[in-house]
């Protein structure tokens, strides 16, 4: 089985964003990065198939030098080899699917995972526009995966239950929260990762469709008003939850 | 809730390498999941988080900086400082267990160990499969081991080993415990495996410090020892204080984790904690105290990393690890101290993990060589006099 994992470089959940200068992009100064948390499902589902079926494990990054440290993460868990798919310029959801595309045509993988959505941008579309640029199947957020020769059986979440999927080889699937639990790079892990390759390539060059104009933070959060501190203050609290807040 | 990111005032972290930064946030990440959030329970219970143990073994922490072949991960010694360190800022108890597996059994029986011994027990202890102790302390020789009355005797086929041992970390829960005994008058080490007729391992109870660990006597009356469980290269005291060096490098980089905690949780409650009009961390007698700690785990961190980069370099003198135990041990009881009086009466329950630390770095302070002992090790190498027998 030839397995593909897309994983992406992002900013850590628990860092405090600033917007820098140009207002268009982030401020990188003290963020720390990460491999994006979904991606990590991804990874472990990938390792997983292998452990199954045998093959080969793939770890692919469209970004600068940088996303070389979230290739590296990969390969500690237990990734093959990875292919770092270079750019400096930011792309849209388009640009990275189209660049994704274009390196996995080239090697025939039977399934490429990657997480549902990258914890930066948050397009939650890459997968889905990686499996139409290839001609492949997609079933996205998956938290459940069994393969049985050609074919693909999994869970999806949906709004308020799970569906059932079926699909064929060869497929993409987006990975989602209750999955797997990922395993952590061993130490071991990390040492044998040196020594594994991290090919470096130029992209397919693409025009992005879309252009970001401007960022912005969420209007800073009202501060709180303490209406009485005993019972006499329940109606209040009730006129002001229905009439200001208009929540009951 | 709040992530730990680590205390780096002094760009420490620059001097450090990939493949260290990648292991000690793999450990960081590990604490946070596994550990954090188990702890204050056992602590509470006074019982050792037993299901960590695979855990561990699966992410490679036992015997770190032994080689491949025994499935170990071949660290160098600054990653196994970090390592500790990482498992401190959980606890002193979690720390204990994996400096004892790592440096206290599995280090000797890699040093002085036939070959099959090595063969059969090192990748064993390296998963966690097999718990392992270390027994050198009697109840009456602690700082002054030499005076042991543990003692060997040869019979056929092995030797007859009668005494018993005194403060073993993890002594109930292991199924090999590394027992320095002397056998003619001269100390020599003895694998002896649980089960072992004659040989028990109580659990001592009652402890104030270090209560998420196991702590035991070994008791040995009349234990048969087959021939083949002599630890063959053992030829004296000095194996045992090697081990004992091992160990003591590791306390002096884990009690910066516990360091790095108290100082972490007390900078927090600091910020949020309003008295009269303002936060206490607005306050000059909070922020002296803030800068202290700061300061002084920023020596510690410098004190160790150079002796880890000796360490690996392999010109680290004894004394030196004798300084850092001495100093990092103090400074972070006096660090546990300050962060509990920042923290006021919510540093006295155990949502908070200042008096937990407190607790055990009293017993960190004073184990594998008190801050007398040490005091007095340094003493001797400055001034020729040595002011013990």
């Amino acid at each position: 089985m030839k397995v593909a994992v897309c994983v992406s470089h992002v900013p850590d959940t628990a860092t405090k964003v600033k917007i820098g200068q140009d207002e268009k992009h982030i401020d990188p100064a003290g963020v720390v990065f990460i491999i994006n948390p979904y991606d990590e499902f991804a990874v472990e589902e990938a390792l997983k198939t292998k452990e199954k079926f045998g093959g080969e494990v793939v770890a692919i990054s469209v970004g600068n030098d940088n996303s070389k440290e979230t290739l590296r993460k990969a390969l500690a868990m237990g990734v093959d080899k990875g292919i770092l798919l270079k750019t400096d310029k930011s792309l849209d959801s388009v640009g990275i699917a189209k660049a994704l595309a274009e390196e996995l045509k080239n090697q025939q993988f039977d399934i490429v995972f990657m997480g549902k959505q990258s914890v930066d941008y948050d397009d939650s579309i890459v997968g889905q526009l990686t499996s139409e640029f290839l001609g492949y199947s997609c079933i996205s957020n998956a938290v459940y995966l069994n393969i049985e020769g050609q074919k693909v059986i999994a869970e999806r979440e949906i709004e308020g239950g799970k569906e059932v999927v079926e699909s064929e080889l060869p497929v993409v699937i987006t990975t989602q929260k209750g999955l797997n639990e990922p395993r952590y790079a061993s130490l071991k892990g990390i040492m044998a990762s040196k020594k594994k390759e991290i090919l470096e390539k130029p992209i397919v060059e693409t025009t992005n469709h879309t252009e970001v104009v401007k960022m912005r933070k969420p209007a800073a959060k009202q501060p709180g008003r303490i209406i009485g501190t005993d019972v006499s203050a329940v109606p209040e609290l009730v006129k002001l939850l229905h009439e200001e807040a208009k929540v009951i | 809730m709040h992530k730990f990111s680590g205390v780096d005032y002094y760009n420490i972290d620059s001097l450090l390498s990939e493949d260290e930064l990648m292991i000690r946030d793999t450990v960081r990440d590990f604490v946070s999941a596994e550990i954090i959030p188990v702890i204050e329970k056992h602590n509470r219970e006074g019982s050792f988080p037993i299901q960590v143990i695979s855990k561990m073994g699966e992410l490679g922490l036992f015997g770190t900086t032994l080689p491949q072949k025994y499935n170990c991960a071949e660290l160098n010694n600054v990653s196994y400082g970090l390592v500790l360190q990482e498992l401190e800022r959980g606890d002193s108890g979690i720390r204990s267990f994996v400096s004892v597996q790592s440096s206290l059994v599995m280090y000797p029986i890699f040093t002085f160990g036939s070959e099959e011994q090595k063969d059969f027990w090192l990748p064993r202890l390296a998963t966690g499969e097999k718990i392992g102790c270390f027994g050198l302390t009697e109840p009456d020789f602690g700082s002054n081991p030499g005076g042991m009355i543990t003692k060997a005797q040869k019979v056929d086929g092995g030797y007859l080993l009668n005494g018993a041992k005194m403060w073993i970390t993890n002594g109930t829960i292991a199924n090999l415990a590394v027992v320095w005994a002397k056998l003619d008058g001269v100390v020599k080490g003895f694998l002896v495996e649980k089960g072992f007729k004659g040989f028990t391992a109580p659990e001592m109870k009652g402890k104030l410090s270090l209560r998420a660990s196991v702590t035991s006597e070994l008791i040995f009356d009349n234990v048969f020892i087959p021939d083949k469980n002599l630890l063959p290269k053992t030829t004296g005291l000095k194996n045992a204080l090697m081990c004992l060096n091992q160990a003591r490098f590791g306390i002096a980089w884990g009690v910066v984790g516990a360091m790095m905690a108290c100082y972490d949780s007390a900078l927090n409650y600091s910020k949020s904690r309003i008295q009269f009009s303002k936060p206490i961390a607005a306050y000059q007698m909070t922020q002296e105290k803030l800068v202290f700690m700061l300061t002084e785990i920023t020596k510690a961190q410098l004190l160790n990393y150079q002796m880890g980069r000796l360490k690996d370099k392999g010109i680290l003198k004894h004394t030196q690890v004798s300084m850092a135990k001495r100093n990092n041990c103090e400074k972070a009881l006096e660090i546990a101290h300050i962060a509990r009086e920042i923290l006021g009466a919510n540093g006295i329950i155990d949502e908070y993990p200042v008096m937990r630390h407190a607790a055990n770095l009293e017993a960190v302070k004073t184990y594998e060589g008190t801050h007398e002992m040490h005091t007095l090790i340094i003493g001797e190498d400055i001034t020729g006099f040595a002011a013990f027998d």
